[in-house]
């Protein structure tokens, strides 16, 4: 049976359920190395497709060198706050 | 305000283009006439995220991370919240204008805490080593 999901401000996910499928003797998780940037470096340019002005597009962060730019990233459309 | 300020907006979430265009189409241009202003950037698989140390792998989404960059491409400040707290816009005005200020005055002047533009700045250099509770008081950590 499915039963309602009451709906808040994060974004609600699923995910796999029960015994992990797959090969189970894989020993040695490879560590990503995981890093905020940092104020005063560089932010690491990008390219990512987007929807301005009607139209979609595809922008890099680079772009913008010369001018001020606010990023800013959020938890998805259609989302509350 | 931040076109007047001279600064390009970039929005990015995990959502396609296409929800994008839904979202901006359908809800937001009722919110803000005209539809939004700047870019709404897709982020597929919170790869960008990733890299910004933003992204939150349990929930699949981005948190909302705010990040002001000057022209030479450099991260000045950033500032990221959980989703269920919105942002304070003016308060990312102010930092945007303190930083513009800093970057005017190349360094001359710093913006102590609680400054808005029109208060008072700072000029850091040797005559102000222990002199600093003579140029600023508590009282101007607050707004008025």
């Amino acid at each position: 049976m499915s039963e309602e999901l009451s709906v808040g401000c994060a974004r609600p996910t699923g995910g796999p359920v029960g015994e992990e499928a797959g090969p189970k003797e894989q020993t040695e998780k490879i560590v990503e190395e995981k890093r905020m940037v940092m104020v005063g470096q560089k932010a690491p340019d990008f390219e990512a497709p987007g929807y301005h002005n009607g139209k979609f597009i595809s922008m890099k962060l680079s772009e913008n060198l010369g001018k001020w730019t606010l990023l800013c990233f959020y938890p998805g459309d259609f989302t509350f706050v | 305000m931040f076109k007047k300020l001279g600064v390009n907006v970039l929005a990015m979430s995990i959502d396609s283009m296409f929800v994008h265009k839904m979202w901006n189409d359908d809800e937001l241009s009722k919110m803000v006439k005209g539809g939004i202003p700047f870019p709404m950037l897709s982020d597929a698989g919170g790869r960008v995220g990733k890299v910004y140390g933003i992204y939150d792998e349990n929930a699949g989404v981005e948190t909302r991370g705010r990040f002001i960059i000057d022209p030479d491409g450099v991260i000045q400040g950033y500032e990221v919240l959980t989703p269920a707290v919105g942002r304070n816009v003016s308060e990312t005005i102010r930092q945007v204008q303190a930083f513009q200020l800093v970057r005017k005055t190349k360094g001359g002047e710093a913006t102590p805490s609680g400054w808005q533009p029109g208060k008072k700045t700072l000029k850091p250099g040797i005559n102000l080593v222990g002199k600093v509770w003579e140029e600023w008081t508590t009282d101007m950590a607050f707004d008025k």
